[in-house]
Formats: structure tokens, sequence, C-alpha cells
């Protein structure tokens, strides 16, 4: 089944100064039992977003006009970390956000969000720091990413190249079904455990 | 051929196809899902797609389990109708994809990272995967193992593959012997606060040196568990006599010829000298001491006998940032000293520390003495249970005050409904302090089940050293 191709993301950015997010922070471990609907928007750091009443917090960043509707998160060192729980990216996703712009990320978040299309950026600190204190501005920043030339464009204009796996690249911007193209290649899987059987390792 | 190490060495023997990208079809011996595995399962189904292997996968309920007994497959009712509903739809999915499974009531069933290692489903040379992060475990057998998110879960059941890039390498040195009081756990925490939670992203960590020969099967477990603390893929640790002796007989593991004709071809299974690793750290086994952690991040760990980061000291500015955020959290004044912080409770459980060598040490540290706050067991497995009941372990949690519970991730995670309240402090046996982790608003503390079952007499953080009989 082909998904949907990512090849451009433009938006409006928010500043989130906080390093070691991990994924437990992204959705609490009480709403992973849910199943996945657009209520996941409202997991989204929950318990940093809203006090034990419920009710939001104004000080906190996506509770702050500007900022409610940003589509791209900059944050600042080692987003993602800890648990595997993809639903972490299904969180994101739901409130909105497409891109996440860190100095880097959780191994495991890294891959779950390239599966799902969320584009995880990851640039030298300083030039995070700097995107943050862009997006802090009035108005807030509006950054674009272009995944086909593995670039970020900032507010003023000046470009920053990030790495993506070139195998999650192309899936993306091709919308790859990666299961349909492993499938592709049963006949290598079959030998693979033909000849494991005849000699097991 | 050029040296190897042994991660290279089991890798290149599960590659099969390399892309010119960089990046190989790396075949997977065993796959482990658990409750919080339906995401994927519902993705299957919305494809039509079947399970390609499911001889080589493996269920544990462990997640929703609960610890009380009771009426559902002799647990309690849960809080929440959804959980019970998860632990449904998990049946459901291992009968309709003809997977074996250890559900409630099953007496293989527990925490999965203890019960696969139990039942000999992991061994030398493997690559297993499971959608939890501390797959990791998994590797003190000298086994490939990481965990991995949904989407990828339901990859490796539609084809037994996954498209993987190869981790730089790093190995990790304790040289010289641990002292009195001394364990994996607080190996893994030296190692994590040396390193930093994210020092050994994107690399696998092969543990190596003395004090981890040293150690029993149990205790290279609790140090791969922790791994993913550090932020590496995964951790591993060269299979010896140890390993194989822990091995030999478990019901998942080759017997007669096959058994002896296999731990030949394991005894291959180590990194080959002048192997090259990307990143070398050592420590000095001998120099630990009992470690527990003070802040909301794994990284922010000290000696028992030492004290919580002041910020004002640290030069780094996101450190301090962070010291800072973790102290408000942690209810701490700036370079706090830890020996004799309050405690409310205490947790000795979770995949990390639950195992009877765990057990065993918390229970002789009990022996004959009341605990001064709560504490809750949960064993890693319900096998473990029993031999701990077999051996009179129960009966020393129980007279000093423990909750004595059935197996389940439990308290580590909180799934279940087994929580700390918000501002309660807890020593716990588990691996991550992070915010909320336990709890809303609980405040974690890091350490050995010892170190534990002795701040649960004392009533605060003492050192286990002064206690042990």
């Amino acid at each position: 089944m082909s998904r949907q191709p990512v090849t451009r993301i433009e938006g409006s950015a928010a500043p989130f100064d906080v390093s070691n997010v991990d994924t437990d922070q992204i959705i609490p471990a009480r709403f992973l039992r849910r199943p996945r609907d657009a209520q996941y928007g409202t997991y989204l750091f929950h318990d940093l977003r809203f006090d034990e009443g419920g009710r939001e917090r104004p000080d906190f960043i996506l509770n702050r006009p500007p900022f409610r509707q940003a589509a791209i998160l900059v944050a600042a060192r080692a987003f993602g970390v800890g648990s595997s729980r993809e639903a972490a990216v299904y969180a994101l996703q739901a409130y909105g956000i497409r891109a996440v712009v860190a100095e880097t990320f959780g191994d495991i978040f890294f891959g779950n969000a390239l599966k799902n299309g969320l584009l995880p950026v990851g640039l030298p600190l300083p030039t995070v720091n700097a995107l943050r204190d862009a997006a802090a501005g009035s108005p807030p920043a509006r950054l674009a990413i272009d995944l086909e030339k593995q670039e970020l464009v900032a507010p003023d204009g000046t470009k920053h190249a990030f790495d993506i796996p070139a195998f999650a690249r192309e899936c993306l911007l091709q919308g790859q079904d990666e299961i349909g193209l492993t499938l592709s290649l049963l006949p290598q899987i079959e030998q693979f455990e033909a000849r494991r059987h005849a000699s097991p390792a | 051929m050029s040296p190897r190490t042994l991660f290279e060495k089991i890798w290149a023997s599960h590659v099969v196809q390399p892309r010119p990208e960089g990046i190989d079809l790396l075949y997977i011996d065993r796959h482990y899902c658990h409750e919080g595995s339906f995401h994927a399962f519902n993705a299957l189904a919305a494809e039509g797609r079947p399970v390609r292997r499911p001889d080589l996968t493996f269920g544990v309920a462990d997640h929703y389990a609960q610890t009380r007994p009771g009426p559902v497959a002799g647990r309690a009712v849960p809080p929440d109708p959804e959980m019970g509903r998860l632990i449904e739809v998990f049946d459901r999915n291992m009968a309709a994809h003809g997977i074996a499974a250890a559900g409630l009531g099953d007496p293989r069933q527990g925490i999965v990272h203890v019960v696969g290692p139990e039942q000999g489903l992991t061994l030398p040379g493997m690559t297993v995967v499971c959608g939890d992060s501390h797959t990791s475990t998994h590797g003190a057998l000298g086994a490939i193992a990481f965990g991995i998110g949904a989407s990828e879960v339901a990859h490796v059941l539609a084809t037994q593959c996954l498209w993987q890039s190869r981790p730089a390498q790093m190995r990790v040195r304790f040289d010289g012997r641990t002292g009195p009081g001394v364990v994996a756990k607080d190996m893994a925490l030296a190692m994590i606060a040396t390193v930093g939670a994210n020092g050994a992203q994107g690399h696998a960590i092969e543990y190596a040196g003395a004090a981890v020969e040293a150690l029993s099967v149990e205790g290279r477990l609790t140090l791969c568990n922790m791994s993913i603390e550090a932020g590496a893929r995964c951790g591993l640790v060269a299979p010896d006599d140890t390993t194989f002796t822990w091995l030999s007989g478990r019901p998942g593991a080759p017997a007669g010829a096959a058994w002896k004709e296999a731990v030949k071809g394991w005894r291959s299974l180590r990194s080959d000298p002048g192997a090259h690793f990307a990143r070398e750290v050592a420590l000095d086994a001998g120099a630990l001491e009992p470690m527990l952690t003070w802040g909301t991040s794994p990284e922010q760990a000290a000696p028992v006998s030492g004290a919580a980061a002041d910020p004002a000291a640290l030069s780094d500015a996101e450190r301090r940032h962070a010291a800072a955020q973790a102290l408000d959290y942690m209810g701490l004044a700036p370079g706090a000293r830890l020996e004799g912080l309050p405690v409310d409770r205490v947790f000795i459980g979770s995949c990390t520390n639950a195992r009877l060598d765990d057990l065993r040490a918390a229970a002789a540290i009990l022996r004959g003495r009341r605990t001064r706050v709560p504490g809750l067991v949960s064993p890693g497995s319900t096998q473990i249970k029993r031999e701990a009941e077999a051996e009179g372990l129960h009966r020393l949690f129980i007279e000093a005050g423990f909750d004595w519970r059935e197996s389940g991730c439990s308290m580590c995670v909180g799934m279940n409904g087994d929580l700390v309240a918000a501002g309660e402090r807890c020593a716990s046996t588990s691996n991550r302090n992070f915010p909320g982790r336990q709890g809303r608003g609980a405040r974690t503390h890091l350490m050995s089940p010892a170190m534990a079952a002795a701040a649960a007499l004392a009533g605060r953080i003492v050192d286990v050293r002064e206690y042990a009989a």
C-alpha cells in the first residue's frame, strides 16, 4: 500500500527549549492504551500542557497563541529519547507537527518518525539555538524544509543542509510502501532461510 | 579477513540483501510481542497481510498485567476496562495468527525481557527485536537485540526482516573487580553517568573486561538492559561458559548433539583481537560505589556517598539548565547529599532487576527486619516467583512488610495502574527516572535491589554496605 509522499514542509515554528525530551514526556504511558485516533493530539506533552485539573498551563509554549498552530517544533539536544512508543510520533502528527528540529534524536524515535513521514531534522546545536531564537520572535518564524535537497531554509534565507538516511529519504519522496518493497525480495528471503536451515549459524 | 567485532560477525551472518545506500535487509531470528503491539497488528489487518513466520514470534502479556491476585486468569480486575480490553486483544491476535504466547495464567508469563532468556528463546548469535526499548536486555546472551516501533513490528511480522543501517561500534570495559555491595546496576548507572544519556547514540555497545566476565547472566542482563539509557541501539556481551551453563537445558535451547554443535559455533562469537571500535570507554570496577540517580535522567546518577549536582558548578549551559529543572522536579536543593534522603515507597521489579539473583540480594538485606515505608515486589516472571517461593524468599519480603505481587511491568511504567503518587519519592530498581514515569509527579531514584531494600528498612537512602548481614 503506497503512502502519501513527503517532499516539502513549510510552516510556523514553535521554540521548545528542552533537552533530553523523552517519549514519556511526549505522550505519558497512560494514554498508550487508547486506540489511535484524532484524540492523540490532546495527549501530546499532556502533563506539561495541562495541569492536574486538565486546565491548560498558559506558560507552556503550545498554549501560547502564536504557537498553537505550529507545524515545526524547534527543540534543543536529544529529542525523543527513551521508550520505543511510536505513539509519540502519532501524538505529534495528530497535533499538527510535521517536523522536529534538534541537534540529535533518540535512535528509535528517529526511525519511527521517518516511517510515519514526520521529519526529524538534525542540525548543529548553534544552528538549532539560532532557529529557536528566530521562532521565539514576533511574529514567529516560518521555516521551509526541502527533503529533496535536504535543506532547511531559515527566515533570513540562509540554508542549512541536514542528513537523512538515503533509503528513508527515497521511501518518503516516493511514498514507498516498505513492506511491499521487502516482500518483492521474498525469493532472497526464502533462499536465506533455506541456507540457514541447512547450516544454522 | 580483517578483524571483526562480535556485533559485526552476527550482523554479517544476517544480511539478506544489502543496498547501495548503506542499509541492509536484516533477517530477524526472534521477535517478541506484548499487549502494546496492537498498533502493528491493526496495521497488518488494515492491509490484509498475514504474519509470515508466526513460529519465530513469541508473545508475553506484561505491560497491562495486574499484579494483585483476582478472578481474571488469576489476576485482579483492572482499574480501567481499557487495560483488560488490551489483554483480550493480545490473546486474540496471538490466537488468530498462530503465535505461541504466555498470556495471563500461563506459567511462563512474566516480563518479556525476563521470559525470553529464561525460556531459552533468545540464544547467542541471534538477531532479536521487540516493540520495546529494553529489548537491549537480550544482548547479554551474545545476541544483537534492539527495540523497534510499531511500524517496524508490522514489518517484521509481515516479512521476518528489517531494513537497518549498521550502528557504529563502541566498547565499554569494566576492568578490575567490583567491591562488596557493588552490582551490575551500579556498573550500568556509573557507565551512563560517564558517557551521558545520549553518549552511545548511534552505537552498539560491547561490554567487556574482567568485571563483566565475572558477572552472572542475570547481572549481564541488567547491564545490557540499561544500554538504551545511554542512548545505545543495543548492548552485548560475548557468550562464554557462564552463558552456556545458564542456557543449557532451557526449553528453547538445543539439546543433545545439537547443543554440543551449537556451543561449538557460539565459541567463535567474540570480537577478534584488533577489531576496530569507534569509541572505547574504560571504567575501573574496583573504584565503583553503590550508585543511585538524583535527577530525571539516568545520567544524573552519583555514588551513594555523593550528592545531587549543584547547577552553579556546571560549566555546560544545557546541563546546568537540565540539572536545575531536575532538582526542581525532584524537590531537592542544589548539591543535596543523597544519604539520608527520606523515601516514601520502594519498588523492586522490572526487566532491569527482578530476576532471582535480584530478589535474593534484596531478601538478604531484609531478613529479620521491618520496613519503615511501603514496598512492592513484582518478580520478573511467574517462574521466578515460584522459584523464589520455593526458597522462602517471599516470606522474608512479606515479614519485612513488602507487598509480594504477581509478575508484570508494574510500577516501572505504571501502565497497569501500579503508580507512585504525585510528590512521593520512590526508591526503584527499574530503569527510568523520567518525570512522570512512575506516575504523574512521582519522584524516582534508581538503584540496585539491595540498595532499594535497605532504603525500605531505613525509610531513607542509605549505603547498603552498612546493612549487609
